[in-house]
């Protein structure tokens, strides 16, 4: 039994993967990534996720290795702690609580007690970079009070401040202004662009900043695309730049390789640019990542890149620009048109990706499964261009049918709108492309919804629109003798009075279809697209339509623009019960008669949980979010669940999602979603599962053939289960060519025999070296000692009991198998 | 990562005859010999042996054309009234037709005279066939007798007396010596055993049969008469297969393609159709000048031959194929290279690389790629695209315009190119499809070359046209808005059931009307 504890609000995933810059590990085995509150780690090769280092309480703004460790993984957040994690094992090792909002970190191998953080301490816009003492002692939380200032009127973002030449200087850029900082000097430089004010136009104000690794020399990046490259500023006067320019606009980001012989930009082109030899002619080019960069980051060892995308994506690329893998995370489009829908399949969350994408997005998984492209035309990014946008989406009751609506509106009288309907493909196990509809209205369609009777074995599509129709789209056979095919086609129009359809609904059953136009709610008949009946109730236009489900089913719900709830008997054809609610979102569930609506209020949105029968709602909820609530989603539970307290049952089938208008996807919980999300096993990371890469060929034989030495010398000490080489008669009955053999079954159950273990050992022992085993197994990422101890431990354990197996079988079975031998062997050895 | 995805080209529905394989095949054929007879052509028949001559009966002669010759290479005349049904042996060396007077006539091809004489009906024969034997020739007379003669010595077998009215068509079965079929004016289709001397099955069709055909295996039976064109399983005792009524006069002649997939029926409304034989569904229909008596193919459906009623014979032939390699053909590649290390086993260690597939995009797709916008531009405007496929054009301008970048593709154009331009835009403005898109070019052009105006007298005289164009379209626009006004006016006035369901009216025009002023 679940216990009851209070539901509350919590973030479910699909946070920012691309806030920060990645970190690789050394071995650029794993990648991390920060994930809201969380730090991820992520294999390299397969993609997968290992770990989810949680602890702090806000948002991550910095992780990096520790320097002196590089199993260990430094982390900052604006909760004002810095931890430090093991993230083999996903361990917290130790807090240090600095005590201020800490906007990045960074790490530097020759100040080996010392890290770097940006701190704003008095004013909202002034950033300082300040050097952290670590104080060293075992206990697990200390605080770090000693700040030193380094650098002062900084920006607040980690690109705009980079360590040089192995930590000998610190440049930092703001505006039109480079600072340098130089450690041993304790000096600070400061260049200022000189064209920077004297022309208007001239957008060099510097974005991003990177520094050689070997060399005196920094890389700034600039608003208008241009990346200078400046040298000689130790000294204040003679300081030289040079310009490399291929980004027609801003430069988001910019990395040195480990060696520093080749400089990697990106931009909103989402073109990666490698100059090799820091010259503008040798340039190389990784085109089509998708996205704008926002961050590039490179692993310490040298073989992999990685790039942090706009639309919350890592891709990893190799050293010869090739894209090896991408970590995709929810993809948080500014506008969200299409809302939150569950796709009846796969039970992913549908909603706006990629622009002019779908995207499906398994919430069990925090994870995307994958993108519809729905336009189906070149993404053009680019200032000022009205995009072509997915504005509505539904989906059929099982999945088989997926509509969608795009539009484009240059001027008020150009109205580009585009139906399209897919539909699922089971060979392909995706959605295909049936019928495409040039301007299915004349203006804007406000709803879209498929009727979700299954009794209607022909699917019924209804779009409603602001020029006053709305029309039902069916399915038809479009067939002939040269090919099988199915098509939509307009059934009926139908109107009322010129007023502008808002809403569309079918009753559960799918006998009913309810139209709202402007302040008047229709019902039609569906059968004969019959006028049945007009609601109206004079209090603003109709936002929210729903039927009542279930034992509720004679129930109409309608939200109004003006703040009342209604709700009308359709059998009595009579107003139930009215409320006074300002709705937002109003979602029925679809495995029970709860409807949820959330509400908008200066305070604080709010929920309510409630059935049409009666006015009285089960469940409410204040202030679930500060924001705005844009959409919400009840999605079914595959395991239902049992809360006995009345209050929550209306969360026993589904789960209830919002979605503020900051894009965070929150939903009610008593515990948090992390746990549930199912754990990916340590073995998918095991060495087998890696790709076999030319790489693997060379040293991976070699480490293979050093794994079998190793493991033959622990063999020897540990003498494990299986003992048939050191028996003299089995090994012989082995290698004995099989047609001068016995018959199988009649050494089987002796040979079967001879590898059990006699009965006086395995009550004690065996348990116990069983446990070893395992103990083995588990330390084998530990600390060196512990591993010692150990093997040490099975040692002794071990060595007795092996001598006695050989014992127990040179004794009692040797003799037997000898004599199968000696028949045998006669004949053989004359040939 | 994503590759480039090419420009949507905008499709509209083709209008008017669906494009499928069928018309494609139908419409291969050279336009038609016509070939004037005495009087209506009542029978068309082909040798099935090569060269594939057929005989063509027209009143009282009997001729035999070559496969591509306009005259008669042999006629037999001695008819002394209209000859009926000049039918081949399967052998293509003798024919038999029937005659007014009652007689039935055997000919030799090369003969001229009768070799065999069978008397005995005493009405006009209006139907004769070989049986699959070749040695009995089958006659239906209006005496509604059918008879089985015997032709090696020219006497009758057996008379069937079951038929109530005029016997008009017949048919033997291609592989029962013993059976075959005959339709009569007494609306019955009857199949014949001669081993039984009487009927084995009969079927009611329902109006006067005009034509009956067996098909190669004997177990279907098309019968025509009246507008109606049945088909009947035989092997279920002559249930109903089907009934079509596509034609809306009389059926008059049925034949089946050389590929047996496809049934050919010619009719009094002058118009053959062809049917699919496995969905019975009318995939193409041809047109003629008069109304049909008879209808032929050749082998391999090479010639179509058409008889009618006003004695003109009609003669289309399949068009050659593949004229196309008159081109000097380029050296190619050997073989061998094609196949060079395709047949290379992976070893153990060896990885695998694969090229990526190269994609193929078109030539404005390649520019729009490299961002040569104006070249793209250039592309589309050449002749064989604006003229052909005009959408396309309009598909990149509208891409263009999506971009923002239309402005510069439009931009710097000399006389001749930005004469091409406004070319389209006087050919294809007007029409409503491409009108959103076409105004909006237009009205870019209008802006950048507003101050050049006046410096090419070509330039100027497009101008002039297309302001004359966008004239006559506001002027028709609102003819077409009054027009729209008094129906509302008369919908209005009537008294209509349910004030919901409002007709669609074409509002297209009023948008269009909108922008154009504007």
């Amino acid at each position: 039994m679940v216990a009851e504890e209070s539901v509350r609000v919590v973030r479910c995933g699909g946070s920012e993967l691309n806030f920060r810059r990645a970190v690789f590990s050394a071995d650029s085995k794993y990648i991390f990534c920060v994930s809201g509150d969380f730090v991820k780690v992520h294999s390299t090769a397969t993609e997968e996720c290992v770990h989810i280092l949680q602890g702090h309480r806000n948002l991550v703004t910095g992780i990096q290795l520790n320097p002196n460790n590089h199993l260990q993984l430094y982390s900052c957040s604006f909760d004002g702690t810095i931890k430090l994690w093991d993230y083999i094992d996903g361990i917290l090792i130790k807090t240090f609580t600095v005590g201020h909002k800490l906007h990045a970190l960074f790490t530097l191998a020759c100040a080996e007690d010392s890290v770097f953080v940006i701190i704003n301490k008095e004013k909202p816009d002034v950033f300082q970079l300040f050097s952290v003492k670590l104080p060293k002692s075992s206990s697990r939380e200390t605080e770090a009070k000693e700040l030193y200032l380094v650098l002062d009127y900084i920006n607040q973002s980690p690109k705009c401040v980079a360590f040089g030449n192995e930590g000998e200087y610190v440049a930092a850029v703001r505006d039109f202004y480079l600072s340098v900082y130089f450690f041993k000097k304790k000096t600070t430089s400061r260049f200022t662009l000189s064209s920077s004010k004297n022309k208007k136009h001239a957008k060099n104000n510097f974005t991003c900043v990177a520094c050689h690794p070997k060399e005196d020399c920094i890389a700034t990046g600039h608003k208008d695309g241009k990346i200078r490259l400046w040298r000689n500023f130790d000294d204040g006067k003679k300081y030289t730049y040079t310009c490399l320019h291929w980004h027609h606009d801003m430069v988001m980001d910019l990395a040195f390789s480990v060696t520093g012989t080749s400089l990697l930009s990106g931009g909103r082109e989402s073109v990666l640019v490698e100059w090799r030899d820091a010259t503008e002619k040798k340039k190389e080019f990784l085109p089509r990542l998708g996205a704008t960069i926002e961050h590039i980051s490179v692993s310490p060892a040298g073989d992999l890149f990685c790039t942090s995308h706009s639309d919350n994506k890592i891709i990893i690329i190799h050293r010869n620009l090739e894209a090896s893998a991408v970590i995709q995370g929810l993809v948080k489009d500014s506008n969200i048109f299409t809302g939150l829908m569950i796709d009846p399949r796969t039970k992913a969350l549908v909603l706006n990706g990629k622009p002019g994408h779908l995207q499906f997005y398994s919430l069990q998984h925090d994870k995307q499964l994958y993108n519809l492209d729905i336009i189906q035309q070149e993404y053009i990014n680019d200032d000022g261009l009205i995009q072509i946008e997915l504005t509505k989406a539904a989906f059929d009751c099982c999945g088989n049918w997926l509509a969608t609506v795009e539009q484009r509106q240059e001027k008020e009288t150009e109205l580009e709108l585009q139906m399209k309907l897919w539909m699922y493909n089971k060979k392909t196990q995706g959605f295909v492309l049936n019928t495409k509809i040039n301007m299915p209205h004349e203006d804007h369609i406000t709803a879209l919804c498929f009727c979700n009777a299954e009794k209607f074995e022909n699917p019924t599509l209804v779009t409603a629109s602001k020029d006053g129709h709305f029309k039902v789209w069916i399915l038809t056979d479009d067939s002939d003798i040269y090919k099988k095919a199915v098509g939509w086609t307009c059934d009926f129009v139908g109107s009322y009075h010129k007023y502008q359809a808002t809403n569309c609904c079918f009753s559960e059953d799918g006998s009913l279809l309810a139209v709202s136009f402007e302040e008047i709610v229709t019902i039609w008949d569906s059968e004969t697209w019959e006028l049945k009946c007009t609601f109206c109730q004079r209090a603003g236009n109709i936002r929210h339509l729903c039927f009542g489900r279930l034992t509720c089913s004679k129930y109409l719900l309608g939200a109004t623009e003006n703040g009342i709830l209604c709700c009308w008997n359709l059998l009595s054809c009579a107003l139930e019960w009215s409320a006074k609610l300002t709705i937002r979102v109003m979602e029925p569930d679809p495995r029970s008669e709860n409807i949820a609506a959330v509400s908008q209020s200066s305070a604080g949105s709010d929920l309510f949980v409630f059935k049409p029968s009666e006015p009285r709602p089960l469940y409410i909820q204040k202030n679930i979010s500060r924001e705005e609530v844009q959409w919400g989603v009840f999605v079914p539970r595959d395991v239902p669940e049992s809360f006995t307290s009345e209050a929550y049952q209306w969360l026993n089938r589904s789960q209830f999602y919002f979605l503020t208008k900051s894009q965070s996807l929150l939903t009610f919980s008593t515990k948090s979603p992390e746990e549930k999300l199912t754990p990916t096993s340590k073995q998918l990371l095991a060495e087998e599962s890696l790709p076999t890469t030319p790489f693997y060929f060379i040293l991976g034989k070699h480490r293979q053939h050093q794994d079998k030495k190793i493991n033959e010398a622990l063999e020897s000490e540990l003498v494990q289960l299986p003992l048939t080489e050191n028996i003299p008669a089995i090994s012989e009955l082995l290698h004995t060519p099989a047609h001068v053999l016995p018959s199988a079954s009649f050494l089987c159950s002796k040979f079967v025999n001879s590898l059990l273990l006699s009965k006086e050992t395995k009550s004690g022992e065996e348990i116990l070296e069983d446990v070893d085993m395992e103990e083995e197994k588990e330390s084998g990422d530990d600390s060196d000692e512990e591993r010692d101890f150990t093997e040490k431990t099975q040692d002794t354990n071990d060595t007795d009991l092996g001598e006695d197996i050989i014992h127990q079988l040179s004794k009692s079975e040797e003799k037997e198998l000898r004599k199968f031998r000696k028949v045998d062997y006669s004949w053989i050895t004359v040939l | 990562m994503a590759g480039y995805k090419p420009a949507a080209i905008q499709t509209y529905p083709v209008l008017g005859e669906k494009i499928t394989q069928d018309t494609l095949y139908w419409n291969n054929y050279k336009t038609p010999v016509q070939i004037k007879e005495f009087g209506a052509v009542s029978k068309v028949d082909f040798s099935p042996q090569p060269p594939y001559n057929y005989a063509v009966t027209a009143s009282s002669r009997i001729h035999i054309y070559g496969r591509y010759s306009q005259e008669p290479i042999k006629t037999f005349s001695r008819f002394k009234d209209t000859a009926y049904c000049a039918t081949f042996r399967q052998d293509g060396r003798l024919l038999v037709a029937g005659s007014e007077d009652g007689g039935v006539q055997l000919f030799d091809i090369s003969g001229r005279a009768p070799l065999r004489q069978f008397e005995g009906h005493t009405k006009a024969v209006h139907t004769v066939d070989f049986t699959a034997d070749k040695y009995h020739v089958v006659s239906g007379a209006d005496d509604y007798t059918v008879k089985l003669w015997d032709i090696p010595n020219s006497k009758e077998i057996l008379t069937f007396k079951e038929h109530s009215d005029y016997v008009r068509c017949g048919c033997a079965s291609k592989l029962n010596p013993d059976l075959f079929v005959t339709g009569s004016y007494d609306h019955t289709v009857k199949m014949f055993d001669a081993r039984t001397n009487k009927s084995v099955i009969s079927v009611e069709h329902g109006q006067p049969v005009e034509s009956v055909l067996l098909f190669p295996s004997g177990s279907l039976l098309a019968s025509a008469g009246g507008r109606y064109l049945k088909i009947w399983d035989m092997l279920k005792g002559g249930q109903l297969l089907v009934s079509l009524k596509n034609h809306h006069k009389t059926v008059t002649c049925l034949y089946l393609s050389s590929s047996g997939q496809r049934l050919l029926s010619g009719s009094l409304d002058r118009k053959v159709k062809v049917y699919s034989t496995t969905s019975y569904k009318v995939v193409h229909s041809f047109d003629y000048a008069a109304s049909i008596l008879s209808l032929a193919l050749a082998h391999e459906d090479e010639t179509i031959v058409v008889g009618m009623t006003n004695g003109i014979l009609s003669v289309k032939h399949r068009k050659s194929e593949a004229k196309k390699d008159s081109l000097p053909r380029r050296r190619r590649p050997a073989y061998r290279t094609f196949i060079k290390g395709k047949n290379y086993m992976k070893q153990r260690d060896d990885i695998l690389i694969n090229r990526p597939s190269k994609k193929h995009l078109e030539l404005y797709d390649r520019d729009l790629k490299n961002f040569r916008v104006s070249k793209a531009l250039d592309r589309v405007l050449e002749p064989s695209c604006t003229i052909k496929t005009p959408e396309i054009t309009v598909s990149i301008i509208k891409e263009l315009n999506r971009r923002g970048v239309l402005a510069n593709a439009l931009a710097g154009r000399d006389e001749k190119e930005i004469s091409r331009v406004l070319n389209f835009l006087i050919r294809n403005l007007s029409q409503p499809r491409f009108a959103p898109v076409l105004i909006n070019a237009a009205e870019i052009i209008i802006d950048i070359y507003l101050p050049v105006i006046g410096q090419s007298p070509v330039v100027d005289k497009k101008f002039l046209l297309l302001q004359g164009l966008v004239e006559k379209e506001i002027d028709y626009q609102r003819e077409l808005l009054e027009t729209l006004g008094m129906m509302d006016m008369l919908f209005a006035t009537m008294t209509r059931k349910e004030s919901t369901s409002v007709l669609q009216h074409t509002s297209d025009g009023f948008l269009e009307n909108k922008k154009m002023e504007s």
